[in-house]
């Protein structure tokens, strides 16, 4: 380091024999920042105007340029690299923060207008009134329907995938052994990597054979939600059932305690947060699927409460079908469908605190 | 004395024990449940086989859109393919930066919740991306990006125009996928770049190397095989992914690989969710099909993610 130590010193102030010497001051690297900044600005209003995006990028350009040459002058090549990378990180950091908080943003903000008790009370049967007020650009019509659509689907897919997956895990780790459970390992893997539409397809071919070409129902579409959910259900659970120390299960059976009573009252209430959590989250990730509802549930402008029969609009369907075959005039329509997608993200991030909370309250304790 | 035959793992045998039927019901729901893995797994190769054999053999020009399945899901895996792996460029060097400055860079405190925020990103729906990037990201680049790609860089067959004024095109689609599978990447990159070593990073620095060639000596290393993983799961997902390109795109049938016009190569996955609602009989059949290439697609993915991830080569052993 001090063999390759620049004589340049970063100002003529400094005494030659002080720690900083070969170091980029604070000053200095402030100075950059607020050169780029000045240069980034100075030049969008050269071109034309002054804009945010465009002062910001080229404001980042400059400065990534110019902490480079100035580390490169005072302190070393390595240094210079060093802090190249340290720049683009956060640069990186940045950029992709954008267009995330963009998403949240646009989603509250547009997604508020509707965002009222008429939203949550209210389906898109209209009567002719509420028809004729639309024309003019009233604000009716609600996604009552498709929140229970889309309680009694995803319901109905927990109700099936939960017993399912944790059956599964507890095969998988406290009796699994040789080829089945090695078997089962892998599809379980290939059942992960299904897409969607394609788990949507399985369940419209399922019930095609026993119902007839066409058939849509809320059933359908929870068998779909079913093969999504039950492999993610599947891997936390057994994850966190892995965790728990062998000691505990000796223990148990050292005490002449069957190894089911051994397995629901020792490995599993230990684990219970963990499982808690990754159910939660499973819940999370399939409650916003869109694509297999479409070919499974399709859409109903009414609240439908048979998962048996006919069709069940869920909201992400909702909010599709609002954007996509919006009414005259599109507004309302698209209205609605913010609006639905703002419920969407509230409910996810709902269910995000709640598996955070869990995880918290059932910690086990002394592990 | 008697020596313990048993292996310790192993419950010791209560043959006359009070719990035997309770072990029996148990044991055999949970193995019952293992092997409906196994049936769930058949019975969608075929259902899905059966629901698409009308297309598979039967004659298909009566229909639109190609006389045989090859030449309609030609197009379809051309625009699936390119853009997931343009998503997937996009978006990998982007996760590892980001999964580095959380775990390298963040001061400590602030990483947790940056964390947990990059895992919340990770669920919201997608067609949630899929409204945003049509209202917000589509006009924006309409206006400031794909016009000036076409007037400096229409030499490159990327961008050979005429721009899109709706910005509803491959790139814009492109951008939406990276931007969702991002946060996977990123949180497979964050969880295997927190696993290095303790003592590698420290005994790194403390030879003097600055903290990017730790980085470049210590962490990266260790978690090379992880964000291949990760970055085949992003891929996996992009592939997939139907709602947002459904919404984005303006599909044509065509092989394209001009990103910034209005005719695009549609996905398999956007094509099924456009046209099902509306689709009977054979079509139906064709569209099932598609799915099953689909199915075929992401499987081998998924199959060399694992190989990946498996045979990978880790840091702790070098």
């Amino acid at each position: 380091m001090t063999a390759t130590m620049p004589t340049a010193p970063p100002s003529p102030s400094a005494p030659p024999d002080d720690l900083t010497v070969g170091r980029l001051a604070g000053t200095t690297h402030g100075a950059v920042i607020v050169g780029a900044g000045a240069a980034g600005s100075l030049i969008t209003v050269a071109l034309g105007g002054f804009k945010w995006g465009w002062a910001l990028v080229l404001a980042a350009i400059f400065y990534i340029v110019a902490i480079y040459v100035a580390s490169r002058i005072v302190e070393d090549r390595r240094q210079a690299i060093n802090r190249l990378a340290t720049a683009v990180m956060t640069m990186s950091f940045v950029i992709v923060m954008l267009p995330l908080a963009s998403v949240v943003w646009t989603v509250a903000s547009e997604g508020w207008a509707r965002f009222d008790a008429t939203f949550f009370t209210e389906t898109m049967r209209l009567t002719p009134e509420q028809m004729a007020s639309q024309r003019d650009g009233g604000q009716v019509g609600g996604a009552y329907h498709a929140i229970i659509g889309t309680l009694i689907v995803t319901g109905l897919a927990a109700a099936f995938s939960i017993p399912f997956g944790l059956f599964t895990a507890v095969y998988l780790v406290e009796y699994g052994r040789g080829k089945l459970a090695r078997a089962i390992t892998a599809m379980v893997d290939v059942m992960t990597g299904i897409p969607s539409i394609v788990a949507g397809l399985f369940a419209y071919a399922l019930f095609v054979i026993f119902f007839g070409a066409g058939t849509r129902s809320g059933l359908a579409a929870a068998v779909a939600l079913t093969v999504l959910m039950t492999p993610v259900v599947v891997r936390s659970a057994e994850e966190m059932l892995r965790l728990v120390p062998n000691e505990l299960r000796e223990a148990s059976y050292a005490l002449g305690v069957p190894k089911w009573k051994t397995i629901t009252k020792v490995v599993i209430p230990t684990a219970i947060a963990g499982v808690l959590t990754g159910i939660t989250l499973a819940i999370a990730r399939v409650i916003g699927e869109t694509a297999p509802l479409l070919v499974t549930a399709g859409v109903a402008q009414d609240t439908n409460l048979n998962p048996f029969s006919g069709r069940m609009t869920t909201l992400p369907v909702f909010t599709y079908n609002s954007y996509k075959f919006p009414t005259l005039p599109p507004d309302a329509s698209i209205a609605r469908a913010w609006s639905a997608a703002l419920t969407l993200v509230v409910i996810v991030a709902i269910l995000f605190t709640i598996s955070r909370i869990l995880a918290a309250v059932f910690k086990p304790k002394g592990l | 004395m008697t020596t313990i035959e048993q292996p310790l793992d192993q419950p010791p045998d209560l043959t006359d024990a009070p719990g035997k039927l309770g072990d029996k019901v148990f044991g055999g729901l949970s193995k019952g449940a293992g092997i409906l893995i196994l049936v769930t797994l058949a019975a969608v190769a075929i259902f899905l086989l059966t629901e698409a054999w009308p297309a598979l053999t039967g004659d298909l020009t009566v229909l639109d859109g190609g006389d045989t399945l090859i030449e309609y899901v030609g197009p379809l895996v051309f625009g699936t393919i390119l853009a997931a792996l343009l998503a997937l460029v996009f978006a990998t060097p982007m996760a590892v930066a980001v999964a580095l400055f959380i775990t390298h860079y963040a001061p400590k405190r602030v990483a947790q919740t940056l964390g947990s925020f990059v895992d919340l990103l990770a669920a919201i729906p997608s067609i949630v991306y899929g409204l945003w990037g049509i209202t917000v990201l589509a006009p924006l680049l309409a206006s400031n990006v794909y016009p000036f790609l076409d007037d400096h860089l229409s030499f490159i067959p990327f961008f050979a125009g005429p721009a899109s004024t709706s910005g509803r095109t491959m790139l814009t689609a492109a951008v939406v996928l990276s931007v969702m599978i991002l946060p996977i990447i990123t949180a497979i990159s964050r969880e295997a770049f927190l696993q290095t070593p303790r003592l590698h990073e420290e005994a790194s620095l403390a030879l003097g190397a600055t903290r990017w060639e730790m980085i470049r000596q210590a962490v990266i290393p260790y978690g090379r095989s992880s964000v291949i993983s990760g970055a085949m799961l992003g891929l996996g997902r992009a592939l997939g992914e139907t709602m947002a390109v459904a919404v984005i795109l303006s599909p044509a049938d065509v092989y394209s690989l001009n990103l910034i016009s209005n005719q695009n190569s549609n996905t398999i996955a956007a094509n099924i969710a456009l046209k099902f609602p509306e689709s009977s009989g054979l079509e139906v059949n064709r569209l099932i099909a598609t799915g099953l290439v689909l199915f075929v697609i992401t499987f081998i993915v998924n199959a060399i993610a694992r190989r990946i991830s498996n045979s990978g080569f880790s840091g702790a052993d070098g």
